[in-house]
């Protein structure tokens, strides 16, 4: 469990990036964290497993408070992916990339061999074993830091922007692992501007603008609402758009799901057609 | 006479055991808003980098077949020969910025060609209008985030006022209403001065409505090029990993089950509404 209490944060530049801000995020949550650039999003998130110490107020992770433990140790438990991906990746191939953490975590070389396998597989990378990131396009080197931190099995998920880069199939392997992660009870954070991948995905939506948070609720109703999301510069999931646009009709305005918008028409249709 | 044309242009990366961009023969047009997608690692990002020559005269490699861009070989001219005609905007903004201020950063290209001081003035306070980071014009470019950081890259781009404008994911660290706003900026450049755009893009939900010629790129190669109301429709693009438009396909869902709306495929959330009210509203 994730506990910030009144958090405040100011970089060293006086900047405060995180004006008060208070959320508990549960064990097997999935959570989207989204809002203008600039909001203190990626700001909020590092607190999560350390990388930043609030100035004012406190944050616990599975009751230790994050001041009173190291980054290396918080690790363990929390993984944390970069949104550039160039930030994080050093090594030589992609295959020791994703070894690195699991060498410092001390895992015994088979078991090492094995986790490696298994990521690079499930991030479609296994033709690239032997490859340098470096010379990987965007989208891949993205990969490449999701599965160094994927193969350590961490509880909980941080991600930063994971969807940037990604083609259609990557997102869609990308949102079943989330929801396999579920199914584990691990609890997945992400940061996003991404509105169609959480409109496909429909998590707990938490809405920040400079540096508060000013809605926290499901996808569905966060998404659909145009007002709140035009404060936080975010447009509607394009189902949603249409949907709006559709109200003449006595259409719901909070449709977000291709499936559930495709019963709704058809159903107009028929009783038109009944008439 | 096309501004971009490439016929059978196959690259490989030094090093690499099989080629980045396979035989690939575009035609670019004047004043076209060109949209490239397909999945990652297609070659898109390749492809733009012959655009202005950066392949192969900095990465190096082999190059083979033929590259023509605004009339010029780019295989016999230098890529700061080329940077009068193309503007790159590349997709990690880290890359492409150094100055100690923003304003600085933007000026740069100006600089180089020899413009002067109060023309530089004028399009540089332009370009930064434009993109909206006017205010911020004196900060260091390394302090903000990365969605300020792909404003000032466009900005540094647009200063110049080229010919063709080279878009490589440009505003995927932005949100989505800023994102949108740059797409406007983009547009209306392309529309009003005819400047020719070629946009790299995976988030066609976006980008679709902008553009009158799509290219799908899979494996190295050219898959679809063309009309992208035609293209989107097509099942084999949604196969190989195309995201289309969520309008696009709601669409087809409803086509297959007998709701015919028209012969016009949307791309766009308005272009789909209107289709519906119309085919639902009580006569």
């Amino acid at each position: 469990m994730i506990e910030a209490t009144d958090i405040r944060y100011s970089y060293p530049n006086k900047v405060e990036a995180l004006k008060g801000v208070s959320l508990t995020i549960q064990d097997g949550e999935f959570v989207a964290i989204m809002g203008q650039n600039g909001a203190g999003k990626s700001t909020l998130v590092k607190h999560f497993n350390g990388l930043l110490k609030p100035s004012v107020g406190k944050v616990r992770v599975d009751g230790v408070e994050t001041t009173k433990s190291s980054v290396a140790a918080l690790a363990r438990n929390v993984g944390f992916v970069f949104q550039n991906p160039d930030h994080q990746l050093f090594s030589e191939t992609v295959e020791e990339e994703i070894a690195f953490a699991l060498k410092n975590f001390g895992f015994q070389p088979d078991v090492i061999e094995q986790r490696v396998t298994w990521a690079l597989n499930l991030l479609s990378l296994t033709q690239y074993r032997k490859t340098s990131p470096f010379l990987l396009s965007g989208g891949e080197r993205k990969r490449v830091a999701l599965a160094s931190v994927l193969a350590w099995d961490p509880s909980t998920l941080i991600l930063d922007e994971p969807t940037i880069g990604q083609d259609h199939e990557q997102k869609e392997k990308l949102r079943q692992f989330i929801m396999q992660m579920q199914t584990q009870k691990k609890t997945v954070v992400i940061v996003t501007h991404d509105v169609e991948f959480v409109a496909e995905c429909n998590p707990r939506v938490v809405l920040m603008k400079e540096g508060k948070i000013v809605a926290d609720g499901e996808g569905k109703e966060i998404l659909t609402d145009p007002a709140l999301l035009e404060l936080s510069s975010i447009v509607l999931p394009q189902i949603a758009q249409v949907f709006t646009k559709l109200a003449p009709l006595g259409f719901p305005k909070d449709v977000i799901d291709l499936y559930e918008a495709k019963q709704i028409i058809l159903k107009a249709k028929e009783s038109k057609q009944g008439r | 006479m096309a501004i971009i044309e490439t016929k059978n242009l196959t690259y490989t990366y030094p090093g690499a055991t099989k080629p980045s961009i396979v035989d690939v023969s575009i035609k670019v047009e004047k004043g076209e808003f060109v949209l490239i997608t397909g999945p990652s690692g297609c070659g898109k990002t390749t492809l733009c980098r012959c655009f202005n020559g950066l392949v192969p005269h900095f990465y190096q490699g082999e190059l083979k077949g033929e590259i023509s861009v605004s009339g010029i070989d780019t295989l016999k001219h230098h890529t700061y020969e080329m940077a009068k005609h193309v503007g790159l905007v590349f997709q990690n903004p880290e890359n492409q910025l150094f100055a100690l201020s923003i304003e600085k950063d933007v000026a740069f290209g100006l600089e180089n060609v020899g413009v002067s001081r109060e023309e530089m003035r004028k399009k540089v306070d332009w370009a930064l209008n434009q993109t909206g980071i006017y205010d911020i014009r004196e900060r260091s470019p390394h302090e903000i985030s990365g969605g300020q950081q792909q404003r000032v890259a466009i900005a540094s781009v647009l200063a110049m006022e080229p010919e063709i404008i080279v878009l490589d994911e440009p505003t995927s660290f932005l949100d989505p209403l800023s994102a949108e706003k740059i797409f406007e900026v983009i547009y209306r450049l392309n529309k009003e001065q005819g400047i020719t755009v070629i946009l790299v893009e995976h988030r066609l939900d976006l980008t679709a409505k902008y553009t009158d010629h799509l290219i799908v790129m899979d494996e190295g190669k050219v898959r679809f090029e063309g009309d992208p109301r035609q293209i989107l429709s097509s099942e084999e693009t949604r196969l190989i990993g195309v995201g289309i438009p969520k309008a696009t396909l709601l669409y087809q869902m409803l086509k297959k089950e007998g709701l015919n709306l028209g012969d016009k495929t949307p791309l766009s959330s308005e272009e789909l509404a209107d289709q519906l009210l119309e085919a639902l509203s009580p006569q």
